[in-house]
């Protein structure tokens, strides 16, 4: 496990050291949006005085490794009439985690799906799921169809919904 | 919202094209004019019907660490507590959550070791323990939702 973490960051190290100064600057303009007019990457491109093929190439790569996980719309679940976001937590077999977390994550209604630590005895959950829905009862739905498909490994669960927003911040990135 | 919003909503919550005239070639694909995709996007974004429109970068790709931290505060704590949290610029978001566990915040830093710090001070200052819950393992991000 320690063997694979470490070479997990090995890989993450070198992504990052691929970047030069010309992709850091795509990232820059482009990390608040993309700009909505008929050639966006050419107006990339000519406010850093290159090409706008280096631009989709240098992007493109970017998708490839992974820096860029996917260009595309991001709806505000709020405004769309899903009120009830709930992250759905759960115990199960740590040696079964990567195959389920897989399972689960595949499903169309979960945004994120994580593995996380537990903290034994009082917080048990290692498998992480949020769920939007238009009501808490849609939601809690949504939990039973994750728990049927975790089947005799889900050895308990929880729902923790949203109730305010403390704080949110755009995340910018330090480049 | 209209049909075509609709679908211009689902469409590009899909991915968008990495090529020279990606509106127009999508502005095809729904059989409308480019100039009309631009204005609708433009008021989807205007309006916060969209929160984002672009890439998707891993932060943590880029170099960054990031944590989720539980906090368990007594209600009568809470905006106190709350207040506390929120004035570090580390905490990127706050969400209270009807729960045991009722504060869980998104810490953002330059390197691991700063996640480690910050937890301690927040610890420290508001005299409760705080669960780091970073992820071990991402099995999916992404939102998929059909409007």
């Amino acid at each position: 496990m320690k063997d694979v973490l470490v070479q997990q960051e090995q890989v993450e190290m070198e992504q990052i050291a691929l970047l030069d100064d010309v992709d850091r600057k795509i990232i820059e303009l482009t990390q608040s949006g993309l700009p909505l007019v008929s050639r966006p990457y050419e107006n990339i491109a000519q406010r850093l005085g290159i090409n706008s093929s280096d631009v989709i190439f240098r992007m493109d790569k970017m998708k490839q490794s992974g820096v860029i996980r996917r260009i595309a719309a991001v709806p505000n679940h709020y405004a769309l009439g899903y009120k009830a976001n709930g992250m759905t937590v759960w115990d199960v077999p740590d040696e079964r985690i990567s195959e389920l977390g897989h399972k689960v994550g595949e499903l169309d209604f979960v945004s994120h799906c994580y593995h996380r630590p537990r903290f034994l005895p009082e917080w048990p959950y290692n498998l992480f799921a949020m769920v939007h829905a238009h009501t808490r009862d849609e939601a809690r739905t949504l939990m039973a169809t994750i728990g049927e498909l975790l089947g005799e490994y889900d050895r308990g669960h929880d729902i923790l919904f949203s109730t305010k927003i403390l704080k949110k911040t755009g995340l910018r990135f330090n480049l | 919202m209209d049909t075509l919003n609709r679908k211009i909503i689902n469409l590009l919550q899909a991915g968008f094209p990495l090529s020279e005239e990606p509106y127009l070639e999508v502005a095809r694909h729904l059989g409308i004019e480019e100039q009309e995709l631009l204005d609708r996007l433009s008021n989807l974004l205007d309006e916060k019907i969209l929160s984002r429109f672009g890439p998707m970068y891993d932060a943590q790709k880029l170099g960054g660490a990031f944590s989720l931290v539980a906090v368990r505060v007594p209600e009568d704590d809470f905006d106190k507590v709350s207040e506390i949290v929120n004035s570090y610029p580390e905490v990127a978001h706050n969400y209270k959550r009807d729960h045991d566990y009722n504060m869980w915040y998104v810490l953002a830093t330059d390197s691991p070791e700063k996640i480690d710090e910050v937890n301690s001070d927040i610890e420290k200052k508001i005299g409760m323990k705080v669960f780091n819950m970073p992820k071990l393992e991402e099995y999916y991000i992404g939102l998929r939702l059909p409007v």
